[in-house]
């Protein structure tokens, strides 16, 4: 068992980081340049031949930057369903795309084109008109379609459950990335300000949510790297690590950043600080997809009345007695 | 990042499954219900079982017994030992404190005098450190140990001490310097619990059994010889023994939710659980997922590099409130059949027990306010609040 990450994971976490510190607008063809937008691409389609595992880095990242782009809709929702032909095209960064699960379109705004889904098959929309949304989270707007023919077959619907999958675990690593942010002022925050002569973190009632909040945060990304790392081999056990790590993480984040504004005082309900921006965030992944709510229906379901698989296979013990 | 047992740990696993299959005595088979329940020299076989089959202290350097084998097989074999509800080996407190902190600081003569003895469970071992006046605050012991030519005469009272009442020996933290006050003048000491002026009084608890015990020395001589460490630097060494108290349980306490929550789920399907029992037995099915792989991340940065992750503090913590929260839970299933208790109760009581007893599991072992207190000042760096 090894639950680290290799050298060169690390490596693309710093760059991430540093380079969205750096350019928190970084545009498409900007990630398309780092070679973002290809990671999981095989490379004789211009990618980088690497898996699910590298893309949960930038996930995390891009979480923790709030940024406003294609990215979750292209990797997580489209790329399952596009042909060879079409994934040359992401990895160079000359297609975005999104895919309408439902009325409301995520990434509407900047997705370049639009894939839908119906009957048996998933297709590219051609000539639809958009209208963008209002959302509370203004980095991340929704959008309807009007109109539009289907155009070329993508892929069979059945791709439509890895897609569900990959969704809920990029959008449980994007919570892990605004929580830790979120935390981190808050720790910032605390060993600053001083209030009665002191600094706020010394009090209990700041440093025992901010251990909470942690703790929170820690739980959220352990669920969510395993989440990852059965999507990425195709674990049996994806479909409700997934489930958990997209309902546990979501939660948390709002939780967290609620922590945190609340630890800020006056300063973190401003619209100056960014704390907003990461818990309107926090709520738009924990909405978006399926509940927490939802998705405890669906694990309670494959534990109490299916078979949840073992990851070790161990005997399953059904006494009662102490 | 591989999250499957790398085909050594694998075959590890299965050897010990089967080991298990074929050793475990059915009597005991199930038999989690702490210090005071178990039949002693049943229990004493069992360790001694484990022992010879080279599972006791398999960690530990093989000169001084133990297997030298990676931390991972250390994790597979709480796992394992915790899905086949087998107990522990009863040298808990030797095992998982007593012996690390003489392997730390100890003498080679220390070392070679009671290492083996634990593992094979000969001697068994408890720990004297709270007392009535010092629980979450250690620093404020008060049992003295004055030097008397080549021994120390030791007086006070320690509490909460699990198998005291079986226990050979102690790892007792004394104030040697009396003019001294809090981290200062403390030593260390191994004391012979069968030694004249020690007396062991069982402490009844909620469950209304006696887990643990209140020791009282009047007068006990310890030779000099018997000092962990330096005399006056008993705060130090103590420090060694609680690091080993949180750091080394995470897997275990894992293991033994997943128990918790295998039972609760089969209690479910008995029993019955509307939609929002449901949703909640999701959540803590969820949690324990999340607390098995946070203890994976920190053992894969361990064995990577030496040092456990931060992320591995808050195990106790986490595991403290989700069994108070799953055992709870359960009683709701239970619906009228929960103030029942013990035969009159559905499954034999087993979990009227449990609940009661989860109610100490955020208090033993460092209270989650001191636990919360090491987060936040130790991992999240927040200003000290003492």
């Amino acid at each position: 068992m090894d639950f680290t990450f290799t050298p060169e994971q690390e490596e693309l976490r710093e760059q991430a980081r540093a380079f969205l510190a750096d350019h928190p607008e970084a545009s498409w063809s900007e990630l398309a340049e780092l070679g973002w937008t290809g990671v999981s691409i095989a490379e004789d389609q211009g990618g980088a031949g690497l898996t699910f595992i590298e893309e949960a880095v930038i996930f995390e990242e891009l979480g923790r930057a709030a940024h406003h782009g294609p990215y979750f809709s292209t990797i997580a929702l489209t790329l399952p369903a596009l042909p060879d032909d079409l994934r040359a095209e992401v990895a160079a960064g000359e297609a975005s795309w999104t895919l309408a699960l439902g009325p409301l379109v995520s990434d509407l705004d900047t997705a370049e084109r639009v894939a839908i889904i119906g009957g048996d098959g998933i297709y590219e929309l051609e000539g639809a008109q958009r209208d963008i949304l209002d959302t509370t989270d203004e980095s991340r707007p929704l959008g309807v379609l009007r109109g539009g023919e289907p155009g070329r077959r993508l892929a069979d619907s059945g791709v439509l459950e890895e897609i569900r999958r990959r969704a809920l675990v990029a959008l449980a690593l994007e919570s892990c990335g605004v929580a830790r942010r979120a935390l981190e002022y808050a720790i910032e925050y605390a060993g600053q300000r001083e209030q009665f002569g002191k600094r706020i973190g010394i009090y209990q009632a700041i440093s025992h949510p901010l251990a909470d909040a942690f703790t929170k945060a820690e739980l959220s990304r352990s669920l969510s790297l395993w989440a990852a790392w059965c999507v990425s081999v195709d674990d049996e056990q994806a479909p409700v690590a997934a489930a958990a790590a997209k309902a546990y993480a979501c939660e948390a984040a709002v939780a967290v950043c609620e922590t945190s504004i609340q630890v800020h005082g006056g300063i973190g309900f401003t619209w100056e600080h960014v704390l907003h921006r990461l818990y309107k965030r926090a709520l738009w992944n924990d909405s978006f997809l399926a509940s927490g709510t939802q998705l405890r229906a669906e694990i309670a379901g494959a534990l109490l009345d299916g078979q949840v698989p073992e990851a070790q296979q161990a005997p399953v013990s059904v006494t009662q007695g102490g | 990042m591989d999250l499957r047992d790398t085909p050594e740990e694998a075959a590890f696993r299965a050897e010990l499954r089967a080991w298990l299959e074929e050793n475990l005595p059915g009597s005991l088979r199930g038999h989690r219900g702490g210090a005071a329940r178990f039949d002693e020299p049943e229990m004493r076989a069992w360790s001694r079982a484990l022992y010879d089959a080279g599972y006791a202290g398999l960690t530990w350097p093989k000169e001084y017994g133990g297997g030298s084998a990676p931390y991972t097989h250390q994790a597979i074999f709480l796992e394992e030992i915790a899905r086949a509800e087998a107990p522990p080996h009863i040298g808990v407190i030797g095992l998982g404190m007593a012996g690390p902190t003489i392997m730390a600081h100890g003498s080679e003569a220390q070392k070679q005098r009671h290492l083996a003895p634990i593992l094979s469970a000969e001697e068994i071992w408890c720990q004297g450190f709270s007392e009535p006046g010092a629980g979450s605050d250690l620093a404020g012991v008060r049992t003295t140990a004055r030097l008397d030519g080549d021994h120390f005469v030791v007086d006070g009272q320690k509490v909460w001490s699990s198998f005291a009442h079986i226990a050979d020996w102690c790892i007792l933290v004394t104030r040697s310097d009396p003019e001294s006050s809090r981290h200062a003048g403390l030593t260390y000491l191994i004391v012979d619990m069968h030694a004249p002026g020690v007396e062991v009084r069982p402490l009844r608890q909620i469950t209304g059994e006696a887990e643990f015990n209140e020791i009282f020395f009047t007068g006990v001589e310890v030779p000099a010889e018997n000092v962990l460490g330096e005399i006056g630097e008993g705060w130090q060494v103590a420090m060694t023994t609680l690091l080993h108290e949180r750091g080394t349980l995470g897997f275990a306490l894992q293991a033994a939710l997943e128990v918790q929550i295998r039972k609760l789920v089969a209690l479910a399907q008995d029993r019955g659980a509307d939609a929002l029992q449901r949703d909640r037995i999701a959540h803590e099915w969820s949690e324990l997922q999340a607390l098995r792989f946070t203890n994976a991340r920190s053992l894969s940065q361990l064995v990577k590099t030496g040092i456990p992750g931060p992320e591995g503090s808050i195990a106790k913590l986490v595991w403290s409130e989700a069994n108070q929260r799953v055992t709870k839970l359960a009683l709701e299933l239970l619906g009228p059949d929960a103030p029942l208790a013990d035969g009159n109760a559905p499954y034999g009581g087993y979990w009227q027990y449990q609940q009661l007893r989860s109610r100490g599991n955020t208090i033993e072992a460092g209270t989650s306010e001191i636990l919360r207190n090491i987060v936040a000042e130790r991992v999240l760096g927040l200003p000290k609040s003492r």
